[in-house]
């Protein structure tokens, strides 16, 4: 009796904050999410350049259009090449450097910073730094080429070339947000855990192997995560460095989106793309949460 | 008692300032200007016409040029919209007309008008109606390093054909110096080649054709042609290593620098060349030279054809007839023969172009006199989206990624298309 009353006051708690809790958020998700999502859906299906409002009704053309595009071709290319890139590099080496640096020794904390302070900086700041860095007559790697007498390539100025030198320049940014991560994750373990496996005569190696990585995996399901939903809005490093080009050789859905759609005035065009992404984002999300996350 | 004083005069002040404030009309200006010199010449026109005309502000804002065209369609629909903006004419004027957001000044300009360069101010008109005020022309053409040239021995008064610049090309890389310097990651100095190709091989009625979907189209001899003796040019290796990873100011400074014997050049560059150089001088006057782009065999253009660029400003719809008025103030013939002696511009206004003084800029002002057809730059009359399109296909074209056939069918399929 007395529990079921517990019980139910406490659902009335929960009731009354859900009315005085929720509307607000609600509402600033609704005006500045839902509203753009359903606007673009809308735009997409339109013939459109901005000015006005949409009249020339065009159907599924303009989503025809992008599938069409080469450029939309290479986007989803080079967004794939960022999530590989970034499970398949930029993760182990975070996941390494985590498990070095989050033992206690000196320097370790001034190493962390260290790592970390490219993820400080501004994306386009970075790009701009880089776009330097790769320049191949004053730049960075020009002088190291210099050095053995080679000359330098123009990184950015080939199709071939340019989407690695971003892929590179996207490891260098990130690779410290992951790590911190993986540190915080290592830092709240249970030591005791590790110590009972050592006494109990595990090597370094299993210790790793059987206790530690298997406790990380809510954090490597998280960095993983991050690392796709980033790739996927990987947006301002590209501007700087390359604009997408040459050729459109380096162009990412939303350089593309950008590009192609937002300086054309082609609000329609632009607009397919957004809903493309969307639904690349939505459904990678909710399947991901069901199906990798679920525990959590 | 001193203080009563001196609060009611405050309060007196405050109430004349209100009331002044209130009476006053303000003419916000949005352009995209760089060079900060013309722009203090600006400022100091919009204060004397202030001092001219009490109650009337005017107020100057800018926007880069890229970041610009991005957001004009928003910006043009907003409550906050400036009432002047900058206007290269052509397809985007069109629809920014189409869309009803640019007031028709035909009846303001009436009269006006005539003190202007007519071709100018047709640039302007849509369906017979004046919707801009233009205020400069540019001509396209080669800029030269006369240094560079002697150097590798090539006489550049003499490059007359399209073949006679194939040859210089050869010499000048045969020489161990840069030929050409080109900023390809803009692309559109790239479309430079291309369409002044098509301007010396179709002459005026290729372009009225193509855009009528005549003989092709854009798929026409005319383009396929000229995009086939602008591939001849690109299998030279002509330009600058990395060209396509160059943006177009860091190849104007490159071109200041002594880097390179020519750029394919507006006018303009003339002052920006310096400005970007790393030691702010750039190539200075005696040392730089200009030919006009080369003639091509069986071509129908008139040599003294001219490509370039037609710009000028726009009063959007509702503003106050200040700004018109303003608009008149600084297309003057004073104001444009004060621009002019800076040699900033190649003026529109009549009688303004004797304030030019450099013999760099004079040439190109008796070059536009000369010229009986001046077409205005592709991108800019092929609207928004086909400008962006004949853009990426000129660059293509420059990185092989596409053949001559196949850039003019690109260009084509988006005209068909539409904007």
């Amino acid at each position: 009796m007395a529990s079921t009353a517990i019980s139910l006051r406490r659902r009335d708690g929960a009731f009354t904050a859900i009315i005085l809790f929720l509307p607000p958020a609600l509402l600033l998700f609704t005006l500045f999410v839902v509203v753009p999502i359903v606007e673009a859906a809308w735009y997409s299906g339109f013939n459109w350049n901005g000015f006005g409002t949409p009249t020339r009704w065009v159907g599924w053309n303009n989503y025809i259009a992008v599938f069409n595009t080469r450029a939309f071709h290479l986007a989803l290319r080079n967004n794939g090449l960022i999530i590989l890139v970034s499970l398949l590099i930029q993760l182990p080496l975070a996941l390494g450097l985590a498990l070095v640096l989050a033992e206690r020794f000196r320097g370790a904390v001034a190493l962390r910073m260290l790592f970390f302070l490219p993820y400080v900086l501004a994306e386009i700041a970075t790009g701009l730094i880089f776009s330097f860095v790769y320049d191949g007559d004053y730049g960075l790697l020009a002088s190291i080429y210099r050095m053995f007498g080679a000359e330098a390539p123009h990184l950015l100025a080939s199709p071939d070339t340019a989407m690695l030198a971003i892929l590179i320049v996207v490891v260098w940014k990130y690779f410290g947000f992951h790590m911190m991560l993986f540190i915080a994750a290592l830092q709240g373990m249970d030591r005791n855990l590790v110590e009972a496996a050592r006494i109990d005569g595990a090597s370094r190696g299993q210790v790793l192997r059987y206790i530690v990585i298997p406790l990380l995996y809510p954090t490597i399901r998280l960095s993983v995560f991050f690392a796709i939903v980033g790739s996927l809005q990987l947006f301002d490093l590209v501007m700087p460095l390359t604009r997408g080009g040459p050729a459109d050789s380096s162009q990412t859905m939303v350089s593309f989106l950008y590009t192609h759609g937002v300086t054309r005035m082609r609000v329609g065009f632009g607009s397919a793309i957004g809903v493309i992404l969307f639904v690349i984002c939505a459904t990678f999300a909710f399947t991901y949460k069901r199906w990798v996350m679920r525990d959590e | 008692m001193r203080v009563m004083k001196s609060v009611l005069l405050a309060a007196g002040l405050l109430a004349a300032g209100a009331l002044s404030a209130a009476a006053q009309t303000t003419v916000k200006w949005l352009h995209i200007e760089v060079n900060p010199t013309q722009v203090k010449i600006w400022e100091e026109v919009a204060r004397a016409y202030e001092a001219k005309n009490p109650g009337v502000k005017v107020e100057m804002s800018f926007l880069e040029n890229e970041a610009y065209k991005a957001k004009a369609p928003t910006l043009l629909q907003s409550k906050d919209k400036p009432h002047i903006i900058f206007s290269w004419a052509g397809g985007v004027l069109q629809s920014q007309v189409e869309a009803g957001v640019i007031e028709d000044i035909t009846d303001q300009v009436k009269g006006y008008a005539d003190t202007l360069t007519p071709a100018a101010v047709e640039a302007f008109k849509i369906n017979g109606r004046n919707y801009g005020i233009p205020v400069a022309m540019s001509q396209v053409g080669f800029m030269v390093n006369k240094e560079l040239m002697a150097k590798a021995g090539v006489d550049y008064t003499k490059i007359k054909t399209w073949d006679d610049l194939l040859a210089a090309v050869k010499t000048i890389k045969a020489a161990g110096i840069t030929p050409i310097v080109v900023g390809g990651a803009d692309k559109w100095p790239l479309h430079f080649y291309w369409t002044h190709l098509a301007v010396r091989m179709g002459g005026s009625p290729a372009i009225a054709a193509a855009m009528a979907g005549k003989d092709g189209g854009f798929e026409s001899d005319v383009y396929v042609k000229s995009a086939e003796l602008y591939k001849q040019l690109v299998d030279l290796q002509p330009f600058q290593n990395g060209f396509l990873g160059f943006k177009n100011p860091q190849a104007v400074g490159a071109f200041g620098d002594g880097k390179a014997a020519m750029i394919l050049a507006i006018s303009s560059f003339y002052h920006t060349q310096k400005a970007l150089s790393a030691d702010k001088t750039g190539i200075p006057d005696d040392k730089l030279g200009w030919f006009d782009f080369p003639s091509v065999p069986g071509g129908k253009g008139e040599p003294t054809d001219t490509l370039g660029g037609i710009n000028g400003w726009l009063i959007t719809k509702g503003s106050p007839k200040e700004a018109v008025d303003f608009l008149k103030f600084f297309i003057s013939k004073d104001v444009q023969t004060r621009l002019a002696a800076g040699n900033f511009i190649v003026p529109v206004a009549k009688g303004a172009e004797e304030g030019v003084s450099s013999p760099f800029m004079k040439n190109i002002v008796a070059n536009l006199g000369k010229s009986k057809f001046h077409q205005n730059f592709y991108d800019q009359m092929l609207g928004p989206s086909v400008g962006r399109v004949i853009n990426d296909a000129s660059a293509e074209i420059a990185g092989g990624s596409m053949t001559p056939k196949q850039a003019a069918k690109a260009v084509n399929d988006a005209w068909k298309q539409g904007n």
